[in-house]
């Protein structure tokens, strides 16, 4: 069973829905007590970083013991920068830290577009909201049959720096990590429940690393 | 490279699929899911389903249109029309939508754009924009265009991004339904004043406003209902299309 990780940051309606689509056991663990029995970790989330107070000490060691019986931590937009030490989001909300790095605001900039009609420069607003491409560094167990170059569904002005973690970047202005792996922690900066078949099959890499 | 996004609006009415002309003369073209499901195989980027009745009776096939969609279609699914409080927008999200366009009752209720974006997150709340050109500026309409709301198009959409939009969906009144091409100008305008994206609608009526619209008007993403109900145009060869004039799209 995968505990889907509810701290009120949103609706866990879309992650429920993709995770049934690809008949995963899910519930939704009442207090840290309850992830003992998971076989694997889900922490989604969507909008502000401090949301992520709500996972208390209890919590942290909850979801740090469970990884240390060797069950996998998969993070989601928010919930993947929680992975790292912290956010200039809410600089005074630390992550988990199992992950180095911080993560910061992306800059947004211009392209030049391939007219030269009314304006010929386009712009990249923050936030960074859409289907974007991964660019694959390296290969791990959660890209298992996703193809570099394949377009996944983004939505954050916020962003975790490629380091020696990143199984994936993309670009908008400026590199940034949108999948990460160490050891038995993943995370995904897009949303896989949003972006489609490359976004299941990325779901469904996790329900069997978690088998 | 962000691609440029490419919506598809199915306008429903007691849970079937309806395209009007400049809002009035509906038209039925068929099953929500069926139509859904359709462009989810040509790669559409997102789906907007609009209740364009929003009595009471049609609320109920709603839920039940976003639930059929969202049961099998794993991409952003928004949905607007009658979203007036925040209990609309719950049961809309409740039953699978990923983000709510709220539309006459953000201008009546300017708070309620913060209300959601502090429950959802901004990503969730669309502020959706009828308007149409007067003499200089764009004046905004409410009620399906009917009334007109005594605003500047280009401030409004700037307070709706201060107030926690992460959205704007502008719709040009003029060229609604016309074919006619999107009205560029109005867009950028508006793109070029906030820094959320913008959803341009209205007036698609061939592949080339497409391009117009994502270059001169500077869109985020387009949005179109008949041009793809009636297969005049597959979201594939509009996309194909894009590509081919250098505009970044997912194929």
């Amino acid at each position: 069973m995968i505990a889907l990780v509810d701290y009120g940051a949103g609706n866990l309606t879309s992650v429920r829905k993709a995770l049934a689509a690809i008949a995963a056991d899910v519930y939704v663990p009442a207090t840290p007590a309850d992830l003992s029995h998971a076989s694997g970790v889900i922490v989604p989330g969507v909008g502000h970083f401090s949301a992520t107070r709500a996972l208390d000490a209890a919590w942290r060691d909850a979801i740090i013991a469970r990884l240390g019986e060797g069950r996998p931590l998969l993070g989601i937009c928010v919930g993947m920068q929680w992975l790292f030490e912290g956010s200039a989001e809410a600089p005074d909300c630390p992550g988990l830290g199992l992950l180095a790095g911080s993560c910061f605001r992306l800059t947004g900039g211009t392209y030049r577009q391939p007219h030269d009609r009314a304006d010929a420069t386009g712009v990249l607003k923050v936030p960074h909201v859409g289907w974007n491409a991964l660019r694959m560094t390296r290969d791990a167990a959660i890209v298992d049959g996703v193809a570099s170059g394949s377009q996944v569904y983004f939505t954050h002005s916020y962003a975790a720096p490629v380091t020696g973690d990143t199984v994936a970047a993309a670009e908008h202005a400026e590199p940034f990590a949108s999948i990460v792996q160490r050891g038995q922690v993943s995370g995904v900066q897009f949303h896989p429940e949003k972006s489609g078949e490359v976004g299941l099959r990325i779901l469904r890499n996790f329900i069997e690393i978690a088998r | 490279m962000l691609s440029k996004r490419i919506i598809a609006c199915l306008d429903v009415r007691n849970g079937q699929v309806v395209k009007g002309i400049n809002f009035e003369g509906l038209r039925s073209a068929g099953d929500p899911a069926e139509l859904a499901r359709r462009y989810n195989r040509e790669l559409i980027d997102e789906l907007v389903i609009l209740d364009v009745t929003a009595t009471l009776e049609s609320r109920r096939a709603l839920a039940d249109t976003i639930r059929a969609v969202a049961q099998e279609l794993f991409i952003p699914l928004a949905v607007g029309g009658g979203i007036r409080t925040e209990a609309d927008a719950a049961a809309a999200i409740e039953a699978g939508a990923d983000k709510v366009s709220l539309n006459t009752a953000a201008i009546a209720s300017p708070p309620l754009i913060t209300t959601l974006a502090s429950r959802y997150g901004s990503q969730a709340v669309i502020v959706a924009i009828d308007a149409k050109r007067s003499g200089d500026h764009y004046a905004v309409y409410v009620r399906s265009g009917s009334t007109a709301a005594e605003r500047d198009a280009v401030d409004w959409a700037r307070e709706a991004e201060a107030r926690g939009a992460g959205e704007i969906l502008l719709t040009s009144i003029d060229r609604d339904g016309t074919k006619a091409g999107f009205e560029c100008e109005m867009t950028a305008a508006v793109s070029r004043a906030v820094s959320i994206p913008v959803i341009a609608s209205g007036g698609a009526g061939g592949l080339d406003h497409f391009v117009d619209v994502f270059t001169a008007g500077a869109a985020d993403a387009a949005l179109a209902a008949s041009i793809f109900h009636y297969a005049e145009t597959s979201v594939h060869a509009l996309k194909a299309h894009l590509r081919a004039h250098g505009i970044p799209v997912r194929l």
